[in-house]
C-alpha cells in the first residue's frame, strides 16, 4: 500500500532519520495555524498517490502567512492526475545545496533488494536512467546477508556525492535499509535527498510503499484508510473481495487471479469495455458470490455482468446452488451471462437450466459468453 | 517420466492438522499420493485419519522416509516453516499458502540457496503440483487430469492451469506434470527451471505454458527456450489489457513503470518461437495441433 509523503516521513522518522518538522491538514485554516506554528517559510505539499506534483502545481513555497494562505486554497481540490487534493503537508522550508537521489527495491529478477544511489536528485530517476545510467550506482543486497557497513560505505564512495557528507550518508543509508527491510516495503524511495548549505544529509522526499501481507507484524491500519479507492474499491475492499475497478460498462466475476484477468482481456478482445477485475478465488461459494454481485449491482455504469467460473475442487453444482441462492438475496439489476465449466460443469449448468431467462443466460465457452455479454452492454443482445 | 514427484515420493504435510491441511491432505491422498506425516508440535504422536502427525519434519522425515514437504501453515508461520523443512531434509517444499510477505519471501529464497543448495522450493501462493496417475501435492483436482503425456505444464496461475488441464483431457491429451509456480513476486520454481526439467524429461515432448504481467519471468523463460529447448512450447499470458499500477490479484501480477506488460512478454516469447494464444482455448488448441503433429 502507498503511503502520502508525510506518512512516508512519519515512517523515516521511527528509524530515526532526519526529517523536517510539519503538519498534516485538511483545511486552509488548518494549514495557516500550522504554518504559524512551525514559522515561516514553510512549503505546501499537495499529498497524493501519484507523481509529479510539482509540475501540477501542488507543491509550493510560502515565505509568509499570506503566501500559506493562498497556496492552500489553490492547492486544496486540485486535480493532479485523476487524483483530487484532500490533504496538504506543510513542512518548514529548507535550504538545498545538494540533491541525490536513494531508492531500495526488491529486483525480482536477481531475488535480492536492490539499492540506487545517484548524485543526480531532484529530478525523475527513470530520466536519469535513461540520459546518463552511469550516474546510478546500484547495489545488490542478499536479504539474509544484510547491508554492511563497508559495502553501504563503498556504495556511497561509487556514487560520487560530495565526500564531505561520506559519513552522514552512509548513516542514512544504512537507517533506511533497515526501515526497508524491517518495516517490510516494497518500495523506500527519497527524492531528494538533499545536503544543507550546512552541511547536513537530510530527507526532502518520501516515497513508500509498504507490504499488505506484512499486517501481522504491523499496524497498517492508518494506511490502509487513506488508500485511494474509489466507491465500488472500497465496497469490495470491505467485503475483502480482489476487485479493481476499471472504466466500462461489463461487470466481471471469475475465479481465480489468472481467469478474472483473462476474462477483462477476453471482454476487451471481443470489442466491449469490462467494468471491473473481480477474483472470488477457488470456493464460489453462496456467501462470496452474493457478496461480488453486490458489489457490481451497485456499479451505476454496469449494463450486463459475466460470471465466468471454472470449477476446480470446487465442483459445478457448489458453484450452480451458489449463484442461484445470490442470486435470491441480491435483486440484481443487470443480465447476467455464465459461463460455467471443469469438474461437474455439465451437473451445474442442469441446475441452472430452470432458472433461465433473459435475465439470466448461459454460454459454453468464454469467447461465446464474452460476445454475448457484450452484446447486451451495449443494447443489442437480447 | 515426470518431473520432481513420481509414484515414490512421500509428502509429509506441514500444517495437516488445520482444516485446509486436513482438507487437501486427505484428497491427496484418495489420489494415490503417498501422504505419509503431518507435523504439528502440540500433536505428536496422534494422527489425522491414519497419517501420523510428528513434532517437526525432521522427525517425520526419520520416521517415514518423506522427501517432500507441503506447507499449509498460515503465512505468519511460512517462513519458520520452509527453514524447518529443509533443515529436515525433505528435497522439495511445496508452499500452497498465500499472503507471505514479499521479505520473507526472499529471505528464505537466499536462505535455500546457500545453505541448502538441493533443495527445490515451489511457490509460495501456489497450488502445487501433479504427475497425473502417480503424486498429486497441493490444491489441484486430480480427476481433470490425464495420465501419461506428452505435454508438461508450467503456470502462475491456477484457474488457468485447472482449464488448461482439462481442455488436454477433453482433447485426449495426457500430461506428465503440471507444476503450479505460483502468483508472488519470488516464486522458488521458475518457469526457466522447469523448462530445463521438462527438456530433460523423455516423456514431455511438448511444454504449455500460462503466464502472467508483473515481473520479467516470461521474458527470462522466453531466452532459456531460444538457447536451450528443442520442444515445441505453446504459450498464454493473462493481463494484456490490465491498467498499470494495479495489482490483478495476485502480489506479483502488476505493470509497473511501463514494465512487466503481458504485450513484451508474448513478443520475447513469439521471437524465441513459441506460439501464443490470445485466449486459454486457443492456446489449448493449438497445443492439440502441436501434439497432433508430433
Amino acid at each position: 500500500m502507498d503511503l502520502f509523503e508525510y506518512q512516508g516521513k512519519q515512517f523515516f522518522a521511527s528509524y530515526d532519520m532526519p526529517v523536517s518538522p510539519g503538519e498534516a491538514v485538511t483545511t486552509v485554516e488548518d494549514a495557516v495555524a500550522a504554518a504559524e506554528r512551525l514559522g515561516t517559510p514553510v512549503m505546501v505539499k499537495a499529498q497524493v498517490h501519484t507523481g509529479g506534483r510539482g509540475k501540477a502545481g501542488g507543491v509550493k513555497f510560502a515565505a509568509d502567512i499570506d503566501a500559506v494562505r493562498t497556496h492552500a486554497t489553490n492547492i486544496l481540490g486540485l486535480d493532479i492526475r485523476g487524483h483530487i487534493v484532500e490533504n496538504l503537508w506543510i513542512e518548514k522550508a529548507s535550504d538545498i545545496a545538494e540533491e541525490y537521489y536513494v531508492s531500495f527495491t526488491l529486483d525480482r529478477s536477481a531475488k535480492k533488494h536492490l539499492g540506487m544511489l545517484s548524485a543526480e536528485g531532484g529530478v525523475e530517476i527513470e530520466t536519469v536512467a535513461e540520459e546518463n545510467p552511469d550516474a546510478i550506482s546500484k547495489i545488490w543486497v542478499d536479504p539474509t546477508e544484510g547491508l554492511t557497513e563497508s559495502r553501504c560505505r563503498q556504495w556511497v564512495l561509487a556514487a560520487n556525492l560530495n565526500p564531505d557528507v561520506t559519513d552522514q550518508a552512509v548513516e542514512l543509508l544504512l537507517k533506511l535499509y533497515e526501515a526497508y527491510t524491517d518495516g517490510d516495503a516494497d518500495l523506500v524511495e527519497i527524492n531528494p535527498l538533499i545536503v544543507t548549505p550546512e552541511g547536513r544529509v537530510h530527507v526532502l522526499d518520501a516515497k513508500v510503499t509498504l507490504d499488505g501481507n506484512a499486517g501481522f507484524r504491523h499496524d497498517l491500519a492508518p494506511f490502509d484508510a487513506t488508500q485511494p479507492r474509489d466507491e465500488r474499491e472500497a465496497a469490495a475492499h470491505a467485503k475483502g473481495l480482489q476487485y479493481v475497478g476499471l472504466e466500462g460498462s461489463v461487470g466481471v466475476i471469475a475465479n481465480g487471479a489468472g481467469l478474472a484477468m483473462s476474462t477483462v482481456d477476453v471482454v476487451n478482445q471481443v470489442g466491449g469495455r469490462p467494468a471491473n477485475f473481480l477474483d472470488i478465488g477457488g470456493g464460489a461459494n453462496a456467501d462470496v458470490m452474493a457478496g461480488a454481485l453486490e458489489v457490481i449491482n451497485n456499479d451505476a455504469d454496469v449494463q450486463s455482468i459475466f460470471i465466468n467460473i471454472f470449477g476446480g475442487i470446487t465442483r459445478g453444482e457448489e458453484v450452480a446452488n451458489g449463484i442461484i441462492e445470490a442470486m435470491n438475496r441480491v435483486d440484481i439489476s443487470s443480465p447476467i451471462v455464465i459461463r460455467l465449466d471443469g469438474t461437474n460443469a455439465d451437473e451445474g449448468r442442469a441446475l441452472l437450466e430452470p432458472h433461465l431467462s433473459d435475465r439470466l443466460m448461459m454460454e459454453p465457452t468464454m469467447l461465446e459468453a464474452a460476445q454475448k455479454v457484450v452484446a447486451l452492454a451495449e443494447g443489442t443482445g437480447s | 517420466m515426470s518431473i520432481f514427484i513420481d509414484e515414490n515420493t512421500k509428502v509429509v504435510y506441514q500444517g495437516l492438522t488445520g482444516s485446509q491441511g486436513r482438507y487437501y491432505g486427505r484428497l491427496n491422498r484418495d489420489y494415490g499420493t503417498q501422504v505419509v506425516a503431518g507435523t504439528n508440535p502440540k500433536k505428536a504422536g496422534t494422527d489425522v485419519d491414519g497419517i501420523p502427525i510428528f513434532a517437526t519434519v525432521a522427525n517425520a522425515v526419520e520416521a517415514t522416509g518423506a522427501n517432500v514437504s507441503c506447507v499449509f501453515i498460515p503465512a505468519a508461520g511460512v517462513r519458520r516453516a520452509v527453514l524447518e523443512a529443509a533443515e529436515g531434509g525433505v528435497e522439495l517444499i511445496v508452499v500452497i499458502t498465500e499472503g507471505v510477505p514479499v521479505h520473507d519471501e526472499a529471505y528464505f529464497y537466499n536462505k535455500l540457496k546457500a545453505d541448502y543448495p538441493g533443495v527445490r522450493l515451489l511457490g509460495p501462493n501456489c497450488p502445487g503440483l501433479i504427475s497425473p496417475g502417480k503424486a498429486n501435492i497441493g490444491i489441484t483436482a486430480g480427476h481433470i487430469a490425464k495420465e501419461g503425456g506428452p505435454v508438461g505444464i508450467v503456470s502462475r496461475s491456477g484457474t488457468l492451469t485447472y482449464q488448461a488441464l482439462y481442455e488436454l483431457k477433453q482433447n485426449d491429451i495426457g500430461c506428465t506434470t503440471c507444476v503450479g509456480i505460483g502468483g508472488d513476486p519470488v516464486p522458488g520454481t521458475s518457469f526457466t527451471d522447469c523448462l530445463a526439467a521438462f527438456e530433460e524429461d523423455p516423456e514431455t515432448e511438448a511444454v504449455m505454458m500460462i503466464g502472467e504481467i508483473g515481473g520479467s519471468a516470461e521474458e527470462e523463460a522466453a531466452e532459456f527456450i531460444a538457447a536451450n529447448v528443442s520442444k515445441p512450447v505453446v504459450a498464454y499470458i493473462a493481463g494484456l489489457t490490465a491498467p498499470p499500477g494495479k495489482k490483478m490479484g495476485h502480489a506479483g501480477a502488476i505493470v509497473s513503470g511501463g514494465k512487466g506488460t503481458a504485450q513484451a512478454k508474448m513478443a520475447a516469447l513469439a521471437a524465441a518461437g513459441v506460439r501464443i494464444g490470445q485466449s486459454p482455448s486457443e492456446a489449448g488448441d493449438i497445443m492439440a495441433e502441436v501434439v497432433a503433429a508430433l
